[in-house]
């Protein structure tokens, strides 16, 4: 059996509604983090990503100055001095189909529709922890590998050329670990 | 707290892509524990938030008020494109929190005035009784909460409010398809 040590873990929220941040915050510290650092805005909160170098990044959608998903976008540059390889979980009120593309197309790594629930958050917490993906950088694209699952029985176009698909999967803990046992 | 290592990225480059793999930075924060391990976060966290539930009411009332605040300057000054993001953004946090704060029909309702700010093609046509109502029913939700068959009666609201925004945006929407998908799209979120 498998469990977090949040306490080693440093989370970034971001969200414009004071409500919202306090309630992320108090899941947290329940479930064991001790730094959780907080932004009302995409501004200030890419300033504090470049500060703090958090672990995790947990962002809102909707918000002013710059959103969510310009936000995402910023950290996933793959040039920039930062680091770009943070999991960000996006955690909003938009809850169209259309909108989980979008944010995963934005280089979000999960996406977590509110009504928020501990079980939700730390479920996406433990992906992330757990179950890393490759990066993949193309001309329009930088981030987590937006395929979770290979299909076999896809008969279309490939998207990627140049060579057998070929996903280089980092391992699962999980796996490996149970695969041990 | 965990540091990458740099150096130790792979790149394997393909025709258009390159895959790129790191050691998990977050690796150590992983812990096996045995099974007899009684230590549930997720219970934790869950009582954890039931000990701020006595805060949620007036939350909610913050929220409800700062909407009514943003369509009381819709009213007195039209959708400028400020006055629309301002109400916009009120509407969807009250749709994201309020099932959280135990008011889950004034979500339903703010979704519903949020499909009329997204999906209106132009807000000054959008009769101003369907948003005046929408606003009143969130604030009677949130109000009356205390009294007896509130709950179904806030349900009932929230879903003919739906019903009658659903048929105006579709009316409206009638000659644009992309707006016409989204409207019908069924909700990620599982519904009450």
């Amino acid at each position: 059996m498998y469990r977090i040590d949040f306490n080693k873990l440093r989370f970034l929220i971001c969200d414009d509604n004071p409500h919202m941040r306090r309630i992320l915050r108090t899941l947290l510290h329940s479930f064991g983090a001790r730094e959780a650092y907080e932004a009302e805005d995409g501004a200030t909160a890419l300033e504090m990503y470049s500060h703090y170098v958090p672990d995790i990044v947990i962002t809102d959608w909707s918000m002013p100055i710059f959103d969510g998903l310009e936000l995402a976008q910023m950290i996933r540059q793959p040039e920039s001095k930062g680091n770009p390889y943070a999991p960000i979980i996006m955690l909003t009120g938009h809850s169209e189909k259309r909108r989980v593309t979008v944010a995963r197309d934005a280089g979000v790594t999960e996406f977590l529709a509110k009504p928020i629930s501990a079980k939700g958050l730390y479920q996406r917490i433990l992906n992330v922890v757990a179950n890393p993906r490759p990066f993949i950088k193309t001309k329009t694209y930088f981030g987590p590998d937006r395929r979770r699952n290979i299909n076999n029985a896809y008969i279309g176009p490939e998207r990627r050329v140049g060579g057998e698909v070929e996903v280089m999967q980092q391992p699962s803990l999980l796996d490996k670990a149970r695969s041990a046992v | 707290m965990t540091k990458q290592k740099p150096g130790t990225i792979q790149v394997k480059s393909f025709g258009d892509h390159h895959v790129i793999t790191q050691p998990n930075p977050l690796r150590k924060v992983l812990l096996r524990v045995p099974e007899s391990d009684l230590d549930d976060p997720v219970g934790r966290a869950e009582k954890a938030l039931a000990g701020l539930s006595g805060e949620f009411k007036t939350w909610m009332a913050i929220e409800a008020d700062r909407l009514s605040a943003a369509h009381a300057v819709v009213l007195r000054d039209g959708f400028t494109i400020e006055n629309r993001e301002e109400l916009f953004r009120a509407a969807h946090d009250i749709k994201g929190d309020a099932a959280t704060f135990g008011f889950p029909s004034a979500g339903a309702a703010a979704e519903s005035l949020c499909r009329i700010i997204e999906h209106a093609p132009d807000l000054d046509q959008v009769p101003p009784e369907l948003i005046t109502h929408h606003i009143n029913a969130i604030q009677a939700i949130v109000r009356e909460r205390t009294k007896l068959d509130t709950a179904v009666m806030a349900s009932k609201l929230s879903k003919q409010l739906r019903g009658v925004a659903d048929e105006f945006l579709l009316k409206v929407n009638r000659d644009r398809p992309e707006h016409l998908e989204a409207i019908l799209a069924p909700s990620i979120v599982p519904a009450e």
